[in-house]
């Protein structure tokens, strides 16, 4: 029991994504901030001034809904904000506009090969302005402050940092399929915050066994009451590599801690990218710190069923599901399956011309992937060029005959080499004769031809 | 030519009448200010004249704004030192409707600090004086715009309420003010008291003025997403027609009223009578209950919404806040503390709920309901330090409406032993201004408010 393997990690995770939409969450700014002049993108209420109202982005709202409904989730007929206190200097109204106890979206899952990661809630909030510590000074940037902000809670499915870092990239690739943020670790438009406890192994043994007899919701009871006491939260790192290395580094920390027979803090803590090191920031914030009530300026939000059908019908064919009709149907390679379906443009673009040649799904996926092909023509033109390309080439067998005896004298010791057992050497010959053939010529044929030459 | 004493319904005439122009209109309100005001204490700010292209129903008339409304390029405090330095880059949308009709403004009106009062006396640039009787309070919070009609310093003024602060001082100094329903008039640009229940409206010299006001005020913004897209009533027009009303009045309502008081919303409920309305008796939920539920409600949002004032992005930081508002940020924000916000706000909120309907099943049976509007007359200046819940005492048969979010009307309808007016309000169903206008405009043709009004303003006539 004294290694790290004597402890099981459970990692959630809170991501956040910035939506794409054209302006702010409750005003009219334009929400497209990135490398902006300070402080140009603000009004009166994103800096929450006296007497400022915020309207929410109804686009907002259906972008929310689409993502929860890409994660599988319940979309919640009623919705309503909160506010969320807290004082911060980015923080221009002293609250934050969020979603406390009815978010849009609740429930959901994402299947990931043979592991299931259960999502707790996607809820909409506001984006908060941005610091910037120079010297003595600290300067703020309101640009940011109302940016329409996703976040995706996930259940503590996580048993490793592998698995976050898979769920990660996957997830991103829904983020962009569904075409309501660029998802862009280093613009900060995705943002992520996983949570780590360690829990003695045996103990998760045994909810294991518990897991066969119980129903699902004695399960996440018994869930509960099983996962660690304290929770670990690291804030804000951006990019995939960091929160890989940043869970690694806290297993080792955490499991050493409690190998003393103590318990790790409840605290949030930051990462180094530089020591590759989480570090303490601060002790964790319980929701009720936050005095949250509803946000009495916006009034509550009611969804009827067809105006959230209407939405979940606009949920794309995602990539997973893609993957598994390219294998399974059009029998294409799982890695060539995996790169056609990461990007939505690639895959429908493959689609399109499969469409037109049905016969040749792999022969496309290949064209695509080697690019053999470019991509930038209308899918029939790229259909036309593939069928060119997969024509045999006719061979005109007199010329070619003339052609291996006068290839055949002129290189002897070509012909020797071979002859002696360097089968290589005949590749050379054939190029030669393919060049004389001016391309005009089957490879496979011309080498068919000259080896029968040369053997008699 | 006099002006004194008209209504902004003749001084519209006399404007497009070219009787007078739009500024010597403005120029005499500010000879009155700088006589009266220094005494009175009902301005804080005193605009500039602008000259203005914008031609509309309000041509011309110019009018005393409460403090806290957002006016552009004009010092907006809220009475509060904090926001001792504020200049507004943007106009609130009560305002800026009032501007594109043609209107000026001619300054901004003293209140409670933050709106935290119902005397006038927590704003921080001192007291304002009651123009009936100046050693007592206008009442509050809009005590600076009704004591400036009342004074006619200003032809009419904009005042605000969240539970009482225009019917209030309008009763105190004797004049008429609308409560309108919340979400009516748009509240972008004001700054934030308790935001379910904020609600802008007018205070005037008739009914008339005030039918005229709310038509300019009232409507859909897209600025405020709990302003309604409920049709607006032609108010000036409804408040002509011939009608009957079925009038509500409720014992609860009568009880720790002044006797005096009583005695003429008595006399009142006659001249309705007389006018050929019929009066029932009715049975509300006392209006004790809403004291709670308005105290929790209303300082819960005021905790939360005095957050932004951390002196960062404008004003002063945050030890510029007067006693009253430090008091309620930490009610506030106790009560919406982990452990008791079940116990406070939540609870709050299902009484609520319960408040709202028990009106519902009142307004089937009646038209309209008649109460006091406060239990006693203008106090003495210096009164509210003896109650820490001043504001809410003095308010307890203004805050039942004002936490179900309906409208209502104040009235002149008698003065006392001393002197000092007394007001009775008429509280109507959601959105139905029209009524409550209506039969406030019954009234005042019949009796002239037993000519108090101009009893009120004849101390402060020209020489």
């Amino acid at each position: 029991m004294n290694n790290e393997d004597s402890y099981i990690p459970f990692i959630g995770l809170e991501i956040h994504i910035e939506l794409k939409t054209k302006s702010k969450m409750f005003c009219q700014c334009s929400a497209n901030y990135f490398a902006k002049a300070p402080n140009s993108h603000v009004c009166p209420v994103c800096l929450g001034m006296p007497g400022a109202l915020p309207v929410p982005n109804k686009q907002a709202f259906e972008w929310t809904m689409l993502v929860g409904k890409a994660l599988n989730c319940t979309i919640n007929g009623t919705s309503k904000f909160d506010r969320k206190h807290y004082f911060y200097p980015d923080l221009a109204k002293g609250y934050q506009i969020s979603q406390y106890d009815e978010p849009f979206a609740v429930n959901g899952k994402v299947r990931m090969q043979k592991a299931e990661y259960g999502i707790q809630r996607v809820h909409l909030e506001e984006d908060t302005g941005k610091l910037t510590h120079s010297g003595e000074n600290t300067l703020i940037d309101f640009n940011r402050s109302g940016v329409p902000l996703v976040e995706i809670v996930t259940e503590p499915d996580f048993h490793n940092s592998d698995e976050v870092k898979r769920f990660l990239e996957e997830l991103q690739v829904i983020i962009r399929y569904l075409g309501v943020s660029n998802a862009d670790m280093e613009k900060g438009s995705m943002r992520l915050e996983p949570n780590i406890s360690l829990k003695v192994k045996s103990q998760k043994s045994s909810f294991d066994a518990l897991r066969m007899i119980l129903s699902k919701a004695e399960v996440s009871k018994v869930k509960s009451d099983e996962l660690p006491k304290y929770k670990v939260e690291i804030k804000n790192i951006n990019s995939f590599k960091f929160v890989k290395q940043a869970i690694e580094y806290e297993i080792i920390r955490q499991a050493e801690i409690l190998r003393k027979g103590e318990t790790p803090k409840q605290e949030t803590r930051g990462f180094s990218e530089s020591k590759q090191a989480t570090y303490s920031q601060r002790s964790k914030e319980y929701a009720h710190d936050y005095r949250y009530f509803p946000e009495p300026d916006i009034p509550p939000m009611r969804f009827s069923k067809q105006e959230i059908e209407k939405i979940a019908e606009k949920v794309p064919e995602l990539p997973s599901q893609k993957v598994q009709r390219y294998t399974e149907q059009l029998k294409i390679k799982l890695q060539d399956a995996l790169i056609i379906s990461k990007s939505r443009a690639t895959a429908e673009y493959f689609d399109a011309v499969v469409k037109l040649m049905p016969q040749n799904a792999q022969n496309v996926a290949n064209l695509i992937i080697h690019k053999r092909i470019k991509t930038d023509v209308p899918p029939e033109e790229f259909a036309k060029t593939a069928r060119e390309l997969s024509t045999p080439i006719l061979t005109d067998m007199t010329i070619l005959s003339e052609k291996i005896i006068q290839v055949i004298q002129s290189n002897p010791k070509v012909v020797e080499d071979y002859k002696s057992g360097k089968h290589n050497a005949i590749m050379y010959l054939v190029g030669l004769l393919m060049r004389e053939m001016k391309g005009k010529a089957d490879a496979k044929t011309v080498r068919q031809e000259l080896e029968k030459a040369i053997k008699t | 030519m006099s002006i004194f004493g008209k209504s902004i319904v003749e001084l519209i005439r006399l404007v497009q009448e070219k009787e007078i122009s739009r500024k010597e209109l403005f120029d005499y309100f500010k000879r009155r200010i700088t006589k009266y005001n220094p005494n009175l204490n009902a301005f804080l700010t005193l605009a500039e004249y602008q000259e203005d292209t914008n031609h509309g129903e309000l041509l011309g008339i110019p009018l005393a704004i409460k403090d806290n409304f957002c006016t552009k390029g004009i010092r907006t405090t809220a009475s509060s030192k904090v926001l001792d330095n504020f200049i507004p880059p943007y106009e609130s949308t009560v305002t800026q409707k009032l501007l594109n009709q043609g209107a000026s403004i001619l300054g901004k009106t003293n209140m409670d600090a933050w709106a935290h009062g119902n005397s006038t006396e927590t704003s921080d640039y001192g007291p304002t004086k009651n123009p009936w009787n100046t050693d007592r309070s206008p009442g509050g919070s809009s005590g600076g715009s009704a004591a400036a009609i009342s004074a006619y310093l200003s032809p009419a003024a904009i005042g605000s309420e969240t539970a009482g602060s225009i019917r209030q001082p309008a009763s105190w100094c004797g004049t008429v003010g609308i409560k309108p329903t919340y979400g009516r008039v748009s509240r972008y640009g004001v700054i934030a008291m308790g935001s379910s229940l904020d609600s802008p409206g007018p205070l005037t010299l008739t009914v008339e003025d005030a039918a005229f006001l709310l038509k300019v005020l009232a409507g859909n913004d897209p600025y405020d997403a709990t302003s309604s897209d409920i049709p607006v009533q032609d108010y000036p027009s409804i408040m002509t027609q011939k009608k009957k009303f079925t009038i509500g009045f409720s014992d609860e309502y009568f009880d720790g009223v002044n006797e005096e008081i009583k005695a003429k919303i008595m006399e009142a409920l006659d001249v309705f009578r007389r006018l050929g309305h019929k009066t029932k008796k009715i049975k509300l939920i006392p209006p004790k209950y809403a004291i709670s539920v308005y105290t929790i409600l209303q300082r819960a949002e005021v905790s939360s919404n005095l957050a932004r004032y951390d002196g960062i992005r404008f004003g002063n930081d945050r030890r510029s806040f007067g006693e009253e508002a430090k008091r309620r940020l930490m009610f506030g924000a106790y009560t919406l503390s982990y452990g008791y916000y079940d116990a406070y706000y939540k609870k709050a909120q299902k009484v609520r709920t319960l408040i709202v309907e028990d009106f519902k099943r009142v307004f089937s049976e009646v038209d309209v309901i008649v109460a006091p509007t406060c239990p006693i007359t203008a106090l003495k200046l210096g009164e509210f330090k003896k109650y820490p819940f001043f504001g809410e005492i003095m308010d307890v048969l203004n805050e039942p409406g004002a936490v179900a979010g309906l409208p209502a009307i104040n009235i002149p309808v008698g003065l006392d032993s001393v002197n000092l007016p007394i007001g009775l309000q008429i509280m109507g169903n959601y959105f139905d201004e029209g009524s409550i206008l209506n039969l406030a405009h019954q009234f005042e043709k019949e009796t002239e408010f037993f000519g108090i009004i101009k009893k009120g303003l004849e101390k402060y006539k020209d020489e």
